[in-house]
């Protein structure tokens, strides 16, 4: 017999004779007392993504690029690690074009092994979109792809992340339903809430402990 | 205090180890400020007592259905997990656990570990393990990685460095990794993230334990703060997930009930920084990620407890430390005094099926019965109805059947099952216990001056003159 008969053998044995228990899931619990109607939904995201060290930006489709180029400015960062793949990504690039800007674009366009050293030690900053967010708990949705893989929104210390004022929700009960994530997920999805943090040591909070020090989340409000 | 590795706290040396932490101040001053913190934070989660009562019930209900049906759900999360590409593995003990790990090890010729913070993995000593075997194993969290450099085991499941302070803190990074001296937090966060930073890239393996495991569609969730947990399940090319048999849960929306309960409960946040939701190695057109992910599934000693109706309830933890921070023996103590991976109040009632009852026959007892375990516990066990049954146990004869336990009667004495027969005999009939009382009375003069731990602190207690019953008889008599 293996070990997974033999574990399952017990128990199975211990059950002998009893019924499953219903599943009685209460989704009023998780939804009703985290509700903020279209009004107060995203002062909520913000307060809460602000309460944990994230930073908020109320700005639209068109104007978004001239915020990150702001954003970099202000932080003295020269280099950007952003898709070029995607929407948001030839948007930015045009916007470089168009402004003269002398900001370098950087691609994660092969597997990490090729350039760890790089993407660990000489990557400042990032951009990703996401996949929407959560208001209740102040959590970005991100399903990383090939465009924007996984360590994209962790290794750079500084991480902007794109959000569509029309993807956030109230709950994470609401997200989960209608995107139906339980039909399949990816890889991986993450839910970020906030830059890396830790009080590890003496119940003290310290931002930027093995992940980004800094989180910018632009909110497009007209996308 | 503060036990060092060659002479590491064991379960059995509960009482003297708890007496030594009772007498060192620093330790005292150290949890002492940090539980009471923990507890502020999880009250201001939880305004509204209605809501959390509800949700309370909620994450018992959820936890309760997936071990009602633990078996299937095992089995389903395996195919599901298989079909995502993930390789399932499965060990009774420690032992083999190790051993699969090591395999893995073996055929990609690891000589480097990363590891984010597994409580299974302790109580697999796999650090130990692995490096008798010339495998290296670096924790990555910043309290693992802490209490690694002082060669100590965590002493608390959630907050690994909790019994140090900034201070200690400071003249460890100083003497082990050659920095300057500070006691500002921010930069010994720093000195840690750079000091780890290329131990991510240069593992061979990365090693996570799971917070829930999700059958439906075979995915390991994952929280945490500081972003180790994603470095060490996505950048080595091996990531080794260990877990116990528990963790499993029906559907994925199971999840949202219990991940709020959690983080609301240990450390009072709404939500982790990350909740890392993994389904699979990386894909061909995926730049990152594992090629290859393992999942071990141990038992340890959790199938005794679940053979047990009300045992099995010790099953439903999702090892959030709300029982550990509430608790005023381990507020008192620390963590290291238990000696067990697990300490505090759910320690007390887990480590017994994974060691057996007769190195913790101490355990149980080491609870005032004062019931916060149990009334913050998010997950409803009844701890201290557990506890008392584990008293029974380590007292009931050894060879009593049925046998629920490992080391079942290891506090048994004829002795005392003596003096408690007669105890019941003398309170169950009047005559006896009349005159029992009346010669207590009388010979008050012979009570011994000396009557064992009892009069350590305290003087002996002298049995008044004439009983109760006596002056009652007499008061009602003048009326």
């Amino acid at each position: 017999m293996t070990a997974k008969e033999r574990i399952l053998g017990k128990l199975r044995a211990s059950l002998q004779g009893t019924t499953p228990v219903a599943d009685d899931y209460d989704v009023g619990l998780l939804t009703e007392p985290w509700r903020y109607g279209d009004e107060a939904r995203i002062g909520r995201l913000r307060r809460m993504l602000e309460a944990v060290h994230g930073e908020t930006l109320l700005t639209t489709s068109a104007e978004w690029p001239a915020r990150v180029v702001e954003a970099l400015a202000a932080r003295g960062i020269d280099e950007l690690l952003i898709s070029p793949a995607t929407a948001h990504g030839q948007q930015f690039a045009g916007h470089l074009a168009l402004t003269g800007s002398a900001l370098r674009l950087k691609a994660y366009d092969r597997p990490v092994e090729a350039w760890k050293d790089e993407l660990f030690f000489h990557t400042p900053a990032s951009l990703t979109g996401t996949l929407g967010g959560i208001a209740a708990t102040g959590s970005l949705m991100l399903w990383p792809t090939s465009q924007e893989p996984r360590l994209m929104s962790l290794v750079p210390p500084f991480h902007i992340a794109l959000l569509k004022a029309s993807e956030v929700r109230d709950n994470f009960h609401e997200f989960m339903h209608e995107h139906d994530w339980a039909a399949g997920l990816p890889t991986n999805a993450l839910l970020v809430s906030g830059p890396s943090k830790t009080a590890d040591i003496q119940q003290t909070l310290a931002y930027g402990a093995h992940g980004p020090k800094e989180l910018l989340v632009l909110i497009l409000e007209d996308a | 205090m503060s036990h060092v590795a060659d002479t590491p706290a064991q379960p059995i040396a509960f009482k003297r180890n708890a007496r030594e932490a009772l007498a060192d101040a620093q330790l005292r001053r150290n949890f002492r400020g940090a539980m009471d913190s923990l507890m502020d934070k999880r009250r201001n989660q939880f305004p509204d007592g209605d809501e959390l009562e509800r949700l309370r019930a909620f994450g018992n209900r959820v936890r309760a259905r997936a071990l009602s049906k633990l078996p299937d759900l095992l089995e389903r999360l395996e195919a599901n997990l298989v079909r995502n590409g993930v390789q399932v593995h499965w060990a009774e003990t420690v032992e083999e656990a190790n051993a699969i790990v090591h395999g893995i090890a073996e055929r990609h010729a690891a000589r480097k570990v990363i590891k984010g913070k597994s409580m299974v993995s302790e109580e697999m000593e796999m650090n130990h393990y692995l490096g008798d075997r010339g495998v290296d194993c670096l924790e990555s969290d910043m309290g693992e990685f802490i209490v690694q450099l002082r060669a100590e085991k965590p002493s608390h499941i959630i907050m690994p460095a909790i019994h140090l302070n900034a201070g200690q803190v400071a003249k460890l990074f100083h003497d082990k990794l050659d920095v300057d001296y500070t006691e500002d937090v921010d930069r010994l966060i720093q000195i840690g993230r750079e000091t780890l930073r290329r131990n991510f890239f240069e593992a061979d393996i990365g090693v996570s334990g799971v917070n829930f495991a999700i059958a439906e569609t075979g995915t390991l969730l994952l929280v945490e703060n500081e972003g180790n947990g994603r470095m060490s399940t996505t950048v080595p090319p091996v990531h080794i997930a260990v877990t116990g048999i528990e963790k499993v849960v029906e559907n994925l929306r199971d999840v949202i009930p219990l991940l709020s309960l959690l983080t609301r409960s240990a450390t009072g946040q709404p939500i982790t920084t990350y909740v890392n939701m993994i389904s699979g190695p990386r894909k061909a057109d995926e730049l990152d990620g594992p090629q290859e992910v393992h999942l071990v599934l141990l038992d340890n000693g959790r199938s005794q407890a679940f053979a047990d109706g009300e045992l099995r309830q010790t099953l439903n933890c999702i090892r959030c430390g709300a029982c550990m921070n509430h608790c005023p023996v381990y507020t008192r103590i620390g963590g290291h005094a238990y000696g067990t991976v697990y300490p505090g109040p759910i320690g007390k009632i887990v480590t017994p099926h994974m060691l057996g009852l007769e190195t913790t026959r101490d355990l149980p007892t080491a609870s005032s019965m004062c019931g916060a375990c149990g009334e913050v516990c998010p997950v409803k066990i009844p701890i201290p109805s557990l506890l008392r049954r584990l008293r029974e146990e380590a007292v009931r004869p050894p060879a009593a059947e049925p046998h629920h336990m490992r080391g079942q009667g290891a506090k048994y004495s004829k002795k005392e099952t003596m003096i408690w027969k007669a105890w019941r005999k003398l309170n169950t009939s009047p005559a006896l216990y009349r005159a029992a009382l009346y010669a207590g009375t009388r010979l008050r003069g012979l009570m011994p001056a000396n009557i064992g731990p009892w009069t350590e602190h305290r003087s002996a207690p002298k049995p008044a003159a004439r009983t109760l019953h006596e002056l009652a008889r007499e008061h009602l008599g003048e009326q």
